[in-house]
């Protein structure tokens, strides 16, 4: 028999339209076009509107000086010299700042009263849920008030400043410190960190598989400890303690000199860190509930005590559970210290949101910064969540 | 967060209304006529200039000139929607669309008048920034300052000028700025700062919030012009125009002698200044799309300008403010109108 001619079986040209796959990209195409031109007709609008109305637009203001002052900063400002794109910088890694050792903070704290609200001890676990339940039911911007003033309103003013030992001072302009001024000498003692850090983590490699192999333990905390502080503090004595201190003097209305951690920062960390532990809390202690009872049991029956019993076999596994919501408690943490605007913490909403679109009237390209700002942080958190998840995420054979 | 909004606002009414207000027929003028509402955006609560009494009605020298507009507009000074803005949020606010005016002591200066796509009005007080501080420093003048810290308001000119006045003098300083004036003067009077800065009359009128106003001295330094005006969007000139001859009419009106009290009287007067302004005389109200009489409106319901300023920020008022650079130009000041003719 001779082949029988494929046209038949074959839908025909016409039937094109009935191809699943070739609708669907159809339909794929005609939403992105869509989409392309209501984003294109808004931006062509603004754009037209705002030359209509005369509104200066486009970014040439990013290099126009700024003319304002900004008390807290990480990089050099001043009014004389710098422009709103500095004042930009200033305002990002003050956000940066405060979101990183909040998420640093709420981590540990959040742990610490997840764990404590599954404790055996009646009164630990009961103040732990009462920690839980009023700071995830209280608005952050009123607790940040509450800070706010709770640090403030104690405190001596900057000519009664309470003396703590080491020529630091605490008053409502904040806690003054001496600032440390590094000498040129002090590089080796950096250098001589960072060796013992590297020596601390090969150790580490070569005692667990010391352990491996032999089963011997040895104490890794202790020789990490000894390594990081001992080696450092050695190189400094030998280079003649290159390091000194410019320590605050009392002046005609503050302390000058030395170095400033000011109240809005401290109200403004204090606010996140608790509220956002509170939600870690729930997230962690979600996830110790996720793991079967068996697995501490067995545990048990192996003869482990409550400790390692957390340490090795619980914890590891309440990871899987926990980070997905960690993550996204991370990224809230960092979106809210945009509250900072409340407290008068320069933050990027503050500053740049703030002061630098009310003096060039840019509303338009500021608040596109800024949002490009925010979910260029939240993705590049998201992005190191997701690989660490990766790693921690079970393995299935 | 305020701002996101009213940004977010901006940027939304920008894009969809396709030439927004200006674009319609009649201009806003008619739009606010046929609304029967004009929207106003005042400050969030500065006495003498804008905050609403024990029964909830806004009063002040700038809410008087959004009365005075709704008086000439519909002859009824209470339909106006209030709008409080903070100084952050108020540019913006005006820009969008979402009030018709602000008149809320915003300074006069080349940018905001060109850049922000804006047109200033006039000049309803002429101010000039001062500091306030304790008693108890025993500071007498600005220039002693050197060192301090000092609570300001964002998104101000007064923010700009504390920088210039610290650097031109080569003094140190620490500057704390808030979002609001509420926020502001919360954290001076707890102690945050040694130095609180606005315009000097805002100083006055936020002295009396204090908890002990005796305690605070506002510094006998000026350091900056502020002429305080009423402010439109660009490119409607009539309303543009409504907005300052109802503040011309209003200083013409004091000059010439015309009060709330007298007005049936000056009404029947022969002067030809008068008849112009009162309407008796020619079709000055028509030209601007309202009626010949919107001055007696006006003077009806609001008064002229010296009696607003002394209801409110003068000696009939709290804050016992003279009248200063703000008398008319035949007292010694510098408040000068246009003639109606």
């Amino acid at each position: 028999m001779t082949t029988i001619p494929t046209e038949t079986r074959q839908p025909g040209k016409a039937s094109l339209l009935y191809d699943p796959k070739i609708r669907g990209y159809a339909y794929q195409i005609l939403l992105l076009a869509v989409v392309g031109f209501l984003v294109w007709s808004a931006a062509s609008n603004a754009i037209e509107n705002l030359r209509a109305q005369k509104i200066a637009s486009g970014f040439g203001f990013w290099h126009n000086a700024a003319g304002f002052d900004v008390n807290q900063k990480l990089i050099p400002f001043s009014a004389s010299g710098s422009t709103y794109g500095q004042a930009f910088y200033v305002g990002l890694l003050n956000t940066l700042l405060v979101a990183s050792i909040g998420i640093v903070l709420s981590t540990f704290l959040g742990f610490f009263v997840g764990v404590a609200r599954l404790s055996s001890n009646w009164v630990l676990a009961k103040l732990a849920m009462i920690y839980v339940e009023v700071i995830r039911n209280l608005p952050l911007l009123l607790q940040l008030f509450f800070w706010y003033n709770a640090v403030l309103k104690p405190l001596p003013d900057a000519r009664n400043s309470i003396a703590l030992p080491g020529s630091i001072f605490l008053n409502n302009r904040g806690l003054i410190m001496p600032n440390p001024q590094f000498g040129p000498a002090f590089q080796a003692v950096v250098v001589a960190f960072f060796l013992a850090a590297f020596a601390a983590i090969a150790f580490y490699i070569w005692s667990k598989r010391q352990q491996e192999r032999t089963g011997k333990q040895y104490p890794n905390g202790l020789i990490t400890l000894g390594l990081i502080l001992g080696l450092p503090l050695i190189v400094y004595f030998l280079a003649g303690q290159p390091l000194s201190f410019d320590l605050p003097q009392q002046g005609r209305f503050n302390l000058t000199g030395g170095l400033q951690i000011y109240p809005e920062f401290v109200a403004l960390l204090i606010g996140l860190t608790t509220y956002t532990a509170g939600f870690i809390a729930e997230v962690v202690r979600a996830g110790i509930l996720a793991v079967s009872k068996g697995q501490t049991e067995a545990a048990n029956a192996l003869g482990l005590r409550a400790g390692p019993t957390l340490k090795l076999v619980v914890i590891p596994q309440a990871m899987r559970v926990i980070i997905p919501p960690l993550t996204s408690n991370y990224l809230n943490l960092t979106k809210n210290s945009s509250l900072a605007v409340a407290i008068g913490y320069p933050d990027l909403v503050q500053v740049f949101t703030g002061t630098v679109l009310n003096q060039t009237g840019q509303a338009v390209e500021v608040v596109a910064i800024t949002m490009a700002v925010y979910l260029t942080i939240s993705l590049v958190t998201s992005l190191f969540m997701n690989i660490y998840n990766k790693r921690m995420a079970l393995v299935e054979r | 967060m305020n701002t996101f909004l009213a940004a977010a606002l901006a940027g939304a009414a920008m894009a969809v209304s396709v030439g927004g207000a200006q674009a319609q027929t009649g201009g806003l003028l008619a739009t606010i006529k046929s609304k029967g509402v004009l929207t106003c955006g005042v400050g969030p609560g500065l006495a003498g200039f804008g905050i609403p009494d024990q029964a909830g009605n806004w009063t002040g020298l700038d809410v008087d000139l959004c009365r005075a507009l709704s008086a000439a507009i519909f002859n009824d000074p209470t339909k106006i929607k209030f709008i409080p803005l903070s100084s952050k949020d108020r540019f913006t606010a005006l820009q969008s669309g979402e009030v018709d005016l602000l008149s809320r002591t915003t300074t006069w200066t080349m940018s905001r008048d060109t850049s922000l796509g804006l047109n200033f009005a006039g000049v309803n007080y002429y101010d000039g920034q001062g500091f306030m501080v304790r008693k108890k420093l025993g500071v007498d003048s600005a220039i002693k300052l050197a060192g301090a810290s000092i609570c300001t308001e964002q998104g101000t000119t007064t923010e700009l000028n504390v920088a210039d006045y610290f650097r031109s003098n080569k003094l140190k300083y620490e500057v704390v700025a808030f979002a609001s004036s509420v926020e502001t003067i919360a954290a001076y009077e707890s102690g945050r700062c040694d130095a609180y800065t606005t315009d000097s009359s805002g100083l006055y009128a936020q002295r009396l919030k204090l908890a002990v106003p005796a305690d605070h001295i506002v510094l006998p330094d000026i350091i900056s012009k502020e002429p305080l005006g009423p402010v439109v969007r660009h490119g409607d000139d009539n309303w543009f125009d409504v907005v300052k001859w109802t503040h011309n009419a209003m200083l013409n009106a004091e000059e010439l002698g015309v009060t709330k009290a007298n007005l049936d009287e000056m009404l029947k007067s022969e002067n030809p200044e008068i008849k112009r302004l009162l309407g008796t005389e020619g079709k000055f109200g028509e030209a601007i799309g309202l009626t010949n009489d919107w001055a007696v409106r006006i003077i009806k319901h609001v008064g002229n300008y010296g009696e607003s300023f002394e209801r409110n920020v003068g000696m009939a008022s709290q804050l016992k403010i003279a009248r200063g650079l703000n008398a008319l130009w035949t007292k010694g000041g510098l408040q000068y109108a246009a003639p109606i003719r």
